[in-house]
């Protein structure tokens, strides 16, 4: 699943030739060449090339003339993208829904009608331009081997006095983003600071566990898989649950207290070159058909109202001003500052 | 008979147009006022919580020795997406200087007020925003330094709001227009029932029915039911007098006319003298003309004064027509006439006035009689069909010498054949008059074979 084959023409020149050109910095950037004249929709997206490309390829067979420019950036460097430098793209997927937000309010995106009788919840759009896509919690993940007899926690409250109780098993083996690097990990942070007072109890309980700060999802699993890490907090959802297995004795744990719920959004951005394709591609992904690609090939879960309303413990970020906050300089600043007091204790400072 | 009356518009009509035209206004007035209403209490609202938004983060800006600290609330802004989803815009200036936020949203003008939020409306980039703006004064570094916090807003979901109560507040002025013109045309409805029972009422009378109007009028209607009552107290009287009159006249003309001729008679037979016979027997002439022509004015008279009086009553107009021909009998005796009658047995049902029929069928039969040869026989027929009833009065005399009927039934028309037959010329006058108000024609003819025919035809019941 995280490593189809991928049969479009990858080109590592363009890579070269695309980051000597841009400013921004790029990860991947795939060309899906189309049969025609169709013209190119050109995609930037903090999204994994495997993950989307099979929704990519779906939509391609409604498209044949259509190529897509497919091009991976971290979230930061997409909202520079658009915001700063005024990139060419006819679409913007990210993750980090404050930065995509800010984007939105401050008009760097189209508006989006849809085809007719397009209705989409209320929650997982804002306004006409910025349209959630996927859904996904943001998880605990625990090795079973590396806790031992111990319980596995429920609660943030159970995860405070694991550590506070058992600092050995703990220590130097409990991974979570590095906010200041990565715009995911401060989403989730900042979420998780809103939403109750406990955040900075379990920062700083964390903190004096000497935990390791990641920029990644894919890192932190890799090395609970390696049994490098006993539990890592604020993964992906959808990234766990497509890498761990069970049989191994790697658990995913949604905390019962609340489970941040991640939108992924999508918008259509102002300077957009050929805004149709990305309209084009937006409304495909919010079909029916394209809900279904995205459920079952792609591994990210579907927007679902249902979900959550099984979920009382999910918590849907919510797109609204709220989020615009966290993207202040000023606040970032004074937040990050907190947390680095709170976890990065001093005898960590060299 | 009135068709040719131009009527007005009616009452009904232009008071319920005029209350449909108020009840029009009044509806506009009411969408206008609930629209300025809401719209008002929409911004108010949406101010109040912009405002509320604005307060939140200048109650979290500290003064202290490393300069001003900010840190915007969560909250300050999530509270702005509760009425819609509209674009957020901040500014933070301490000093003349952009602390944080969009550099170039529009400060309020002068100097800002205090604590309490200042609100303007301005453009701002590509769309309108309604501000906020908040001033305080914090200390940094041991000196007071003026900080003014700025929050601008969209107003779509105002907007949206407002078209909503828009629609809401037009459905409602619909609706109170609709009920309003319902009420309208009921209430016209109610407050002409009077007049309309009260038209009816006159209407339904009779045309002898000269009692007064007993009917509770309201107050408005009092002076008319009043001078409507005095009138017909008038027409009543003056009928009765008219009445009177033409009896005591036709009495006070005959009484000495027949005294004049029975002193020429007498006189007549006790002289032997030629020239005072030819003498006394023109005066007996000219008695008997004048007695006809005062006989015949005032049928004539009855006549006009019945048809508007009229009583009328089912009659057999049979029996009718047999009294009159047995009345003629001795007239027509005299010059040796028979009269022949055809007249069904069974009843020949008409309604209509009794003294009139009876007038009009004396005239006709007088004529057939005065104008027939002597020793001829008058036929006195009556033939129904389709509705109809028809009196023939046929005669075998001088005929009409070519006069028309429309000519002969004029007032004081006499024929170029009459010689010296008495007559003042009124008679055919009656007939066709009679004719007239009963609803029937009057013709006459030359008779084939010599002398004349009338026809007098009348709808049966
Ligand atoms: N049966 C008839 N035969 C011939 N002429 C007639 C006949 N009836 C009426 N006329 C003509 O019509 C004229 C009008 O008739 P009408 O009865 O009105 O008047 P009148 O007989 O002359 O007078 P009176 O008023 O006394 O009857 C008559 O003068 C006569 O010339
Ligand atoms: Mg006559």
């Amino acid at each position: 699943m995280r490593n189809p084959a991928i049969t479009a023409v990858l080109s590592g020149l363009l890579i070269c030739w695309a980051a000597m050109v841009a400013a921004f910095e790029i990860e991947e950037d795939t060309l899906f060449a189309g049969t025609g004249t169709g013209g190119e929709l050109r995609i930037l997206s903090t999204t994994d090339t495997g993950i989307f490309a099979p929704l990519l390829r779906a939509f391609q067979a409604t498209r044949p003339d259509v190529s897509i420019r497919y091009t991976v950036a971290s979230s930061q460097e997409v909202y520079r993208a658009l915001y700063d430098e005024g990139a060419g793209y006819d679409l913007a997927i990210s993750s980090a829904m404050d930065l995509q937000m800010k984007l939105a309010n401050d008009g760097f995106a189209q508006p989006f009608r849809g085809a007719a009788g397009f209705d989409w919840p209320a929650w997982a759009h804002w306004q006409d331009r910025l349209f959630a896509f996927a859904q996904e919690p943001v998880v605990l993940i625990v090795s079973r081997a590396g806790l031992g007899d111990l319980p596995l926690p429920r609660t943030r409250q159970d995860l405070i006095s694991l550590m506070r109780d058992y600092p050995d098993v703990f220590t130097g083996r409990i991974g979570t983003y590095d906010p200041t690097l990565s715009g995911a990990g401060y989403l989730f942070a900042t979420q998780d600071a809103r939403q109750s007072d406990t955040f900075w109890r379990l920062a700083e309980v964390m903190g004096g566990m000497h935990p390791r700060l990641y920029s990644a999802s894919g890192a932190m699993i890799a090395d609970l898989q390696a049994g490098e890490l006993v539990m890592a907090y604020n993964v992906l959802g959808s990234y766990a649950e497509a890498r761990l297995d069970a049989d191994a004795g790697d658990v995913i744990v949604a905390l019962e207290d609340f489970t941040l719920t991640l939108l992924r959004t999508a918008l259509i951005p102002q300077q957009a070159p050929s805004p149709e394709l990305g309209a084009a591609f937006l409304g495909f992904m919010l079909s029916p058909a394209g809900q279904q690609i995205i459920e079952t090939q792609t591994g990210l879960p579907a927007i679902d109202e249902s979900a959550l309303a099984a979920g009382p413990h999910l918590r849907p970020i919510r797109l609204g001003p709220g989020l615009l906050v966290f993207v202040d300089p000023l606040k970032r600043e004074r937040f990050l500052e907190e947390w680095r007091a709170a976890v990065q204790q001093p005898s960590d400072q060299p | 008979m009135s068709s040719a009356r131009a009527t007005s518009p009616s009452i009904r009509q232009r008071l319920v147009l005029q209350l449909v035209v108020v009840a029009a206004l009044l509806s506009g007035l009411l969408y206008l006022s609930v629209r300025t209403v809401a719209d008002a209490a929409v911004e108010t609202t949406q101010d109040s919580i912009l405002g509320a938004a604005t307060t939140t983060i200048a109650d979290e800006l500290r003064g202290g020795e490393d300069g001003i600290e900010v840190d915007i609330p969560y909250t300050a802004f999530s509270m702005l997406g509760a009425i819609g989803q509209d674009r957020v815009f901040y500014r933070i200036m301490v000093g003349n200087q952009t602390v944080t936020g969009y550099d170039d949203l529009p400060a309020p003008d002068g100097t800002a007020s205090g604590l309490e939020p200042r609100y303007y409306s301005r453009p701002f980039r590509d769309v309108d925003l309604r501000i906020a703006a908040v001033s305080r004064t914090v200390l940094v570094q041991g000196r007071a330094v003026e900080a003014v916090i700025i929050v601008g807003q969209t107003r779509q979901g105002q907007a949206a709001i407002v078209a909503n109560m828009a629609n809401r507040a037009a459905a409602l002025g619909l609706g109170f227009f609709v009920v309003a013109t319902l009420l309208s045309i009921l209430t016209a409805g109610t407050v002409l029932r009077p007049i309309n029972r009260l038209a009816e009422a006159v209407g339904r009378r009779g045309p002898q029915d000269l009692r007064p109007i007993h009917r509770d009028a309201p107050r408005e209607l009092a002076p008319f039911v009043t001078a409507l009552n005095g009138f017909i107290t008038r027409l009543g009287g003056a009928l009765s007098r008219t009445e009177t009159f033409i009896a005591e006249a036709a009495h006070h003309i005959r009484t000495p006319l027949a005294t004049v001729r029975a002193q020429a008679e007498i006189a007549l037979r006790q002289t032997n003298d030629d020239a005072t016979r030819t003498a006394l027997r023109s005066v007996v002439r000219a008695v008997d003309a004048s007695a006809r022509s005062a006989g015949q004015l005032l049928d004539h008279a009855t006549v006009v004064y019945r048809t508007d009086q009229r009583t009328d009553e089912r009659l057999d107009l049979g029996a009718l027509t047999r009294d009159i021909a047995r009345a003629f009998e001795p007239t027509a005796d005299l010059r040796e006439i028979v009269i022949a009658l055809d007249v069904p047995v069974d009843p020949v049902q008409v309604t209509g006035d009794r003294l009139l029929l009876e007038s009009a069928l004396r005239n006709l039969v007088d004529n057939a009689i005065k104008y027939a040869d002597p020793e001829t026989q008058v036929d006195i027929a009556l033939k129904l069909g389709d509705g109809r009833a028809e009196i023939l009065v046929c005669d075998r005399g001088r005929g009409l010498s070519g006069v028309q009927a429309q000519a002969l039934t004029k007032r004081f028309q006499r024929g170029e054949n009459v010689g010296d037959v008495v007559g003042s010329g009124l008679g055919l006058t009656i007939v066709n008059e009679v004719a007239q108000a009963a609803g029937g024609s009057f013709d006459i003819v030359n008779r084939k074979g010599g002398g004349a025919c009338a026809t007098l035809q009348l709808p049966l019941s």
